[in-house]
C-alpha cells in the first residue's frame, strides 16, 4: 500500500518533469535557438508567405518538367506515410521494381528502383538526379547543359566530408529550376 | 557502394564509444553511490524537491522483495494510467489534430510496450497520439522505463558487490538519480542537437503547405526533437512516426544518423564501465564489455556484407528498397545493427525488405537475449545471468565450487538465471508456433514463403526482447497481436527482472572469500571466450531450427532466382 501511494506520487513527479517541463525547455530553447528547423524546415514560395512543403521532406511530383523523387509506396502521404516492407524474394518487389525500370529507363539506378524507407526520402543519387536531367531539359526547352549545371550545383556532399552519401534534394532542385530564367 | 569513408565512420564510432564509456561509467557510478559529481550542485535540490514530492524517505535501504515491490507497482500503476490516457487522449487538451481515443486492445498493448521499455507500436503516431500524448504519456515512459533498468540493474550489481546484507538500496533514489542526472541532461543536449539538424519541436498544429504542382501536402509536426532525445538514449526505439527514424523529420541527416546510433549504446555500453568500477576491479566490467564488442562486431560484420549483395530475384545490384539515400548502406547497417544489439528498436530503414541473412543478423541479435550491450540496464542484468552460467559451466569443468566476485554460486542462483535466460525463448518460440497454427493471424502478414514465417518470428522476438523493432509489414494491429504480444512483452520483461532481484537478494547475503590460486579468474581473454562460448551455444541452440526455416532457407531460395 506504502509503495501504492509513493508510486503514484512519483508518477506524477516524474510526468510533470520529463512528459512536461523537459518538452517545453526543449521547444522554448528550440524555436529561440533554431527558429527554421525546429518549425519543420518549411519551404516559402518566391513571395515568402505560402509554404510549399518542407526541405526535408519529398513531395509527389509527376509533371515532366519536374524532377521525381524515389518512389513511395504510400504515394507521398504524410498521415502516415509508409514503405513497402516487401521482403527480398517478394513478387510484387520484383513487379513494383519493373514498373519503376519502365518508368525511369533501363540506367536507372537502384535508388529510383527501389521505394524509399520512409516514403518521403527527399534526396534522390546525383545519378538518378543527372538521368532526369535531359527529360526536365526537354520539356522546359532549356538546353541540357544549363540543367545539368543546376543539378551539379545542388549535389550535396558527404555531411562534415564524413557522413552519409552524397545526394541531391529534389525538392529545392525544383524551386531552383521554376525561378530559372 | 562501400568506400574509405565507410571505414573511417565505424573507426569515429568506436573511438567515441570507448571514449563516452569511462567518463559517463565513472560518473554514474559516483551517481548512484551516493558520492558527490559534478551535477550535485546545479541539481541536488531538485533531487531533494522529489524526494519530498514523492514522499521518499532516501536513507532507508531495501530488501530484495522490498526493492521488487517497489519497482513492479510502479510499473504497473504506470502502465495503467497509460492505458487510461490513451483511452481517453480525443477529451485531453494539447490534441490540435482532434485525433480519436485508442480502442482497448492497442492502448493495452501500447501501454504495456512502453511500460516494459520495449515500444513495439502497432500503430503511425502522426495520426493516432495527440501531442499530449506523445509528450506527457509516451516520453514519460521513456524515461521510466529506462531509469527503471538502470534500477533493477544495480540492485543486481549491490547484490554482487556487498556483502552479508538484505540491503539492495532504494528503488525510489535509484530512479530519480538515473533520470535526473543521467537521463534528463543527456536528453537535453541530445535534443537540441537534432533540433539544430532538423528535427522539429512544436506544440502548435500541422503546417498546410501547397507543393511546386498545386497538390496539398499537410507537413506533420509536434513535439518531435525531445522525444527522439530520449528514444535513443533510453533504448526505447518507439517513434514519434510510424517510419521511426527512417522519417527525415526524426533522423534528418547523416550526422544525426551517426549520433542516434551512438547514443543508443552511450549509456548500456557506460553500465557495464559501472559495473566494473563498483566492483573495485574495473577488468572485470571490460572483460564482459569485450565480448559485447565482440558479438557487435561480427553480426555488423554479416549484415553490412549481406546488404552489399545482389538481389537475383529482383535484379537488383545492391537492394535500397526500405533504406534512405543520406544514410547510404554503411549507415543502415551500422544503424540495424546497433537498434538490436541495445534493445532498441528504433529503425531507420525497413528491416523487412532487407536481405535474408541481412534481416537474420537483427533477429539473432535479439534472440540472444538482447545482452550486446543491451537495453539501458537491461543488457547489463542480461549479460550477468551469462556470467553466472558462465562461471559455474566452467566450475563445472575444473571440479570447483563456482564462484563470482569471491562468492559461492548455488543451486539457487542457477535455477533463476535458467529461468531468466529461457523464459524470453519460451514465449517466443510458444507465440510464433500459435500464430502459426492461427488462420486469421496469418492474414496480417505481408509476405509469403519463408519470408511470412520470418515476419511471425520477428514480431515474438521482438516483443520478448523488449526491442519493439519489426519486420514492420506484418499489421500487428488486430486483437490478435495486440493480446498476445502485450503479453510477451511483459514476460519479457519481468520474467527476467524477478530473478535477476532474486540472485541479487541471495548474492547479497553471501560472505565474500578472498580469491586464491585456485579461483577460476573471471577477468581476461579466457573468460570473455568462455561467455562467448555460453551465450552462442544457449542461442544457437534454441533458436537455429527455426531460423533454417526462415532466414536461412529464404537466402537460399533467393539465390535460385525463386519468388513468392
Amino acid at each position: 500500500m506504502k509503495h501504492l501511494v509513493q508510486s503514484l506520487r512519483m508518477l506524477v513527479v516524474f510526468t510533470l518533469l520529463t512528459g512536461m517541463i523537459y518538452p517545453l525547455v526543449v521547444t522554448g530553447l528550440a524555436r529561440a535557438l533554431f527558429p527554421t528547423q525546429s518549425a519543420g524546415s518549411l519551404v516559402f514560395d518566391a513571395g515568402g508567405n505560402q509554404p510549399v512543403g518542407s526541405a526535408l521532406l519529398a513531395q509527389k511530383f509527376t509533371q515532366p518538367k519536374y524532377f521525381w523523387p524515389r518512389p513511395s509506396a504510400g504515394d507521398f502521404a504524410t498521415l502516415p506515410s509508409g514503405a513497402s516492407n516487401k521482403g527480398p524474394t517478394s513478387v510484387d518487389l520484383v513487379k513494383a521494381i519493373a514498373d519503376n525500370r519502365e518508368k525511369f529507363g533501363a540506367a536507372a539506378p537502384v535508388d529510383l528502383l527501389t521505394a524509399s524507407g520512409s516514403g518521403l526520402d527527399p534526396h534522390v543519387s546525383p545519378a538518378a538526379a543527372l538521368l532526369q536531367a535531359a527529360r526536365v531539359a526537354d520539356t522546359r526547352k532549356i538546353p541540357r547543359e544549363r540543367i545539368e549545371a543546376l543539378v551539379k550545383k545542388f549535389i550535396e556532399p558527404p555531411q562534415l566530408g564524413l557522413f552519409g552519401e552524397p545526394r541531391v534534394n529534389v525538392l529545392l532542385l525544383n524551386r531552383a529550376l521554376d525561378e530559372m530564367r | 557502394m562501400t568506400n574509405a569513408r565507410d571505414g573511417l565512420q565505424l573507426a569515429l564510432f568506436l573511438a567515441g564509444l570507448l571514449a563516452l564509456t569511462p567518463w559517463l561509467g565513472g560518473f554514474m557510478a559516483r551517481v548512484f553511490n551516493g558520492e558527490r559529481h559534478a551535477l550535485s550542485p546545479l541539481l541536488g535540490w531538485a533531487e531533494r524537491g522529489i524526494y519530498r514530492l514523492g514522499g521518499v524517505e532516501p536513507a532507508r535501504e531495501m530488501s530484495w522483495q522490498n526493492y521488487l515491490g517497489a519497482l513492479l507497482i510502479f510499473n504497473v500503476a504506470g502502465c495503467l494510467l497509460l492505458l487510461a490516457q490513451l483511452m481517453t487522449q480525443a477529451w485531453l487538451p494539447l490534441n490540435p489534430a482532434h485525433l480519436p481515443n485508442l480502442p482497448f486492445p492497442l492502448a493495452l498493448n501500447t501501454a504495456v510496450s512502453f511500460m516494459t521499455n520495449t515500444n513495439w507500436q502497432a500503430y503511425a503516431g502522426e495520426n493516432t497520439m495527440s501531442s499530449l500524448t506523445q509528450m506527457a504519456g509516451l516520453a514519460v515512459h521513456n524515461f521510466t522505463s529506462a531509469a527503471t533498468g538502470i534500477a533493477a540493474a544495480l540492485a543486481l550489481v549491490r547484490g554482487l558487490v556487498r556483502k552479508q546484507t538484505n540491503n539492495l538500496g532504494n528503488f525510489w533514489v535509484d530512479l530519480t538519480r538515473a533520470t535526473l542526472y543521467v537521463l534528463l541532461p543527456l536528453s537535453l543536449l541530445f535534443a537540441l542537437a537534432l533540433a539544430q539538424q532538423g528535427v522539429p519541436q512544436t506544440l502548435g498544429a500541422n503546417v498546410d503547405a501547397t507543393t511546386l504542382e498545386g497538390a496539398t501536402q499537410t507537413i506533420p509536426l509536434g513535439p518531435v526533437a525531445s522525444q527522439i532525445a530520449i528514444k535513443q538514449l533510453g533504448t526505447n526505439g518507439g517513434g514519434f512516426y510510424g517510419q521511426n527514424s527512417a522519417h527525415p523529420f526524426e533522423n534528418p541527416t547523416p550526422l544525426t544518423n551517426f549520433l542516434e546510433i551512438l547514443t543508443i549504446f552511450a549509456i548500456p555500453s557506460a553500465l557495464v564501465f559501472m559495473f566494473g568500477a563498483m566492483t573495485g576491479d574495473r577488468r572485470q566490467g571490460w572483460t564482459i564489455w569485450a565480448a559485447m564488442c565482440a558479438l557487435f562486431l561480427a553480426g555488423f560484420a554479416v549484415l553490412w556484407w549481406a546488404e552489399l549483395q545482389p538481389n537475383p530475384v529482383a535484379g537488383l545490384p545492391v537492394s535500397l528498397e526500405g533504406k534512405e539515400v543520406r544514410f547510404g548502406q554503411f549507415g543502415t547497417a551500422l544503424f540495424a545493427t546497433v537498434t538490436t544489439d541495445a534493445s532498441c528498436g528504433a529503425v531507420n530503414a525497413m528491416h523487412d525488405s532487407f536481405s535474408p541473412l541481412g534481416g537474420l543478423v537483427p533477429l539473432l541479435n535479439m534472440m540472444l537475449g538482447e545482452i550486446i550491450f543491451g537495453g539501458v540496464g537491461a543488457g547489463l542484468y542480461g549479460m550477468l545471468m551469462f556470467v553466472l552460467l558462465t562461471v559455474f559451466i566452467a566450475g563445472l569443468m575444473v571440479g570447483r565450487t563456482p564462484e563470482y566476485l569471491g562468492k559461492k554460486i548455488e543451486a539457487a542462483e542457477i535455477r533463476w538465471a535458467v529461468v531468466a535466460v529461457l523464459a524470453p525463448a519460451v514465449v517466443i518460440l510458444l507465440g510464433s508456433a500459435a500464430t502459426l497454427l492461427y488462420p486469421e493471424a496469418l492474414k496480417s502478414l505481408n509476405n509469403a514463403g519463408p519470408h511470412g514465417l520470418s515476419e511471425t518470428l520477428y514480431s515474438y522476438v521482438s516483443a520478448a526482447a523488449n526491442n519493439g523493432s519489426a519486420f514492420a509489414g506484418i499489421n500487428a494491429n488486430t486483437d490478435w497481436f495486440n493480446y498476445t504480444l502485450a503479453v510477451v512483452m511483459f514476460i519479457g520483461r519481468f520474467a527476467i527482472i524477478v530473478p535477476v532481484l532474486a540472485i541479487a537478494g541471495g548474492m547479497a547475503r553471501k560472505k565474500a572469500s578472498p580469491q586464491s590460486a585456485g579461483t577460476f579468474p573471471t577477468t581476461g581473454a579466457t573468460f570473455t571466450g568462455l561467455l562467448l562460448a555460453v551465450v552462442l551455444i544457449v542461442g544457437a541452440l534454441t533458436f537455429f531450427p527455426v531460423l533454417s526455416l526462415g532466414p536461412i532457407i529464404e537466402h537460399f531460395l533467393m539465390l535460385q532466382g525463386r519468388a513468392f
